[in-house]
């Protein structure tokens, strides 16, 4: 569907992306996930036309669209910012689309109509864009970038700009809305927990390099380096002997126990250095004999009651819940 | 104390109103007196005379005329220039561009008597004839600079990213600048044009040395006290406020609804 070939992209010195290869499928919900900086946007930007590679190839539905225009690429982009058009109404802001594409009028109107249904703002079609709420808006942009039945519509954190119970609640209307329609998402984002619920699979970024493409399990239990391990979540690595490799071990794999490890489990003895009550769950930040800073998470049911800052326990886990990191740097 | 506060200010607010307004009423006032003899400036008595023929004076309504057409032409100039070096400004990262903004605003603080010397000198140097071609252009010179600023000012608070979305969404550059960009810009497009319009309609001491043979309204004017002072200055001008003032209202953003967020 999106097939990425060798991209790259420099800005002056700063090399925004290097040598970038990925395929999207087809109806795909699929995330690219990195900090600021990490040439998620630049791919992005690529993917709609609004830059141009300095090398590589970008292909839609085995078209080669490297050199197009934006206007002539079957991709749309909800821009962080929404850039919805201040001067049309939320009716006018969808249509702009499909009035760009010549549709008959009765096409657009019925097009129009159907995707206001699908975000649910099929009552507010006459108000101008500063007359909605921030979900509202997001609706519209949505909205405008469906009409026009895209290969891939591209999101540009879209989320980010939401108060986060808003947030939550969005996160749950695109993962809907993608379902309904059936059109390949591109998501970028630099929020974890954003990429790890809605992606069916995503692709972390680190300074313009791929690091690793799989499912939100796939990366979040075996990633393949440090950087892909720690970006997804709070991790503990422990550096196996000299030269032979980095463990990880996620911290809600912890048990904190008074007891020696059981029969098949490892163990280290740690003092607490530090309890943060989550609600749901405590954080317990631990240091091992060793000097090693740890970290546990555990449902607040869980955790003993006498824990307490200073606490000399037991750190217990499972082997085969660990994992070894190809690439332990 | 508040109160008074509060009462004071009114006052001074309706002040400085009347004072700003009274030549304005007494214009408007006079164009409905009926003058006895050549000079409109005694209070004799209403009539409708004036308003029925507006046209009656005929030296003053080719000068009128005159200076119609030339506002009118060096407002379009103005704003057409002004409009792509504000672009050009505001758009691409050009080399130098701080110094071309300062090189914008440089003339506006130019004595217009020295500016007016300049282009005469300019002008005869040419071997320009002056007329019409030398008034136009030294008015949209000294209209270009206001423009190009009402503009740019304007233009920094334009999102880029519109038009962007524009074209994402199918619509190819000159499309998405003529349905996204020129309808934002249209309000201020309008108030640049209005500004160079009303720079240009009464400017006297650049028109002095560049006009010629020609006559524009405040040439005719200025002369007008040897003369006559015909009513229908009153009524002419009279028009003229009205006009602008339903253009200004026209340029003037609603207060709810013009701003994005």
């Amino acid at each position: 569907m999106v097939a990425l070939q060798n991209l790259s992209r420099r800005y002056g010195d700063h090399v925004a992306l290097e040598n970038l290869n990925l395929t999207v499928g087809a109806g795909e919900f699929f995330s690219l996930l990195g900090p600021s900086g990490c040439g998620k946007t630049t791919t992005l930007r690529l993917i709609a036309g609004f830059d141009r590679p300095d090398r590589g190839r970008v292909l839609l539905q085995g078209r080669d669209l490297t050199g197009a225009p934006p206007h002539q690429r079957p991709v749309n982009l909800v821009f962080q910012n929404y850039a919805l058009f201040p001067h049309l109404s939320v009716w006018d802001n969808v249509a702009f689309g499909p009035r760009s594409l010549r549709l008959p009028e009765a096409e657009i109107r019925r097009r129009v109509g159907e995707v206001l249904e699908v975000v649910r703002l099929a009552d507010l079609a006459r108000r101008r864009p500063h007359q909605l709420s921030g979900g509202q808006q997001q609706r519209v942009a949505l909205a405008r970038a469906l009409v026009n039945a895209p290969a891939a519509l591209l999101l540009d954190e879209p989320l980010a700009a939401l108060d986060p119970d808003l947030r939550r609640t969005m996160r749950a209307e695109l993962q809907r809305i993608q379902r309904q329609v059936g059109i390949t998402f591109v998501l970028v984002t630099h929020d974890r927990e954003e990429a790890l619920s809605l992606s069916d699979r995503l692709a972390v970024l680190h300074e313009g390099r791929l690091e690793q493409v799989g499912t939100p399990r796939q990366l979040y239990d075996s990633p393949r380096s440090a950087v892909v391990a720690t970006f997804l979540g709070a991790a503990n690595l422990f550096r196996e002997g000299a030269g032979s490799g980095v463990r990880l071990l996620r911290p809600e794999r912890l048990r904190l126990r008074s007891s020696a490890p059981a029969e098949g489990e490892q163990g280290m003895r740690a003092r607490v250095r530090e309890l943060v009550f989550q609600g749901a769950t405590v954080e317990v930040r631990l240091r091992t004999d060793r000097n090693q800073a740890l970290v546990a998470i555990d449902t607040a049911a869980d955790v003993p009651n006498n824990l307490r800052v200073g606490s000399e326990l037991w750190c217990c886990w499972n082997p085969a819940d660990s994992h070894l990191l190809e690439e332990p740097a | 104390m508040n109160r008074i506060g509060g009462w004071l200010l009114g006052l001074a607010s309706v002040l400085a109103f009347a004072l700003l307004y009274a030549p304005i009423v007494v214009m408007v006032l006079f164009s409905f007196n009926a003058p006895r003899g050549r000079f409109n400036l005694v209070w004799q008595g209403f009539t409708l005379a004036n308003w029925r023929q507006p046209l009656a004076d005929a030296a003053l309504t080719q000068a009128f005329l005159a200076s119609l057409a030339l506002a009118l032409a060096a407002a379009v100039l103005a704003v057409l220039l002004g409009g792509l070096m504000a672009l050009a400004l505001g758009r691409v990262r050009l080399r130098g561009g701080r110094a071309i903004a300062l090189l914008l605003a440089l003339p506006l603080t130019n004595p217009e008597i020295v500016l007016a010397t300049a282009l005469l000198n300019l002008f005869v140097d040419l071997n320009l004839p002056r007329g019409p071609l030398t008034l136009l252009l030294s008015h949209s010179l000294f209209c270009l600079s206001y423009a190009a600023l009402t503009l740019k000012a304007r233009l920094a608070g334009f999102d880029p990213s519109l038009e962007l979305a524009a074209q994402d969404l199918g619509a190819p550059p000159l499309a998405a600048f003529r349905r996204v960009t020129l309808p934002l810009l249209a309000p201020g497009l309008l108030a640049a044009g209005l500004l160079s319009f009303s720079l240009s309609f009464d400017d006297y001491v650049i028109s002095s040395f560049t006009a010629g043979e020609t006559v524009t309204l405040p040439l005719y004017l200025a002369g007008a006290f040897q003369r006559e002072i015909s009513p229908q200055i009153q009524v002419l001008s009279t028009l003229v406020l009205l006009v602008s003032g339903v253009l200004l209202i026209l340029a003037t953003p609603r207060s709810s609804g013009s701003g994005r967020r």
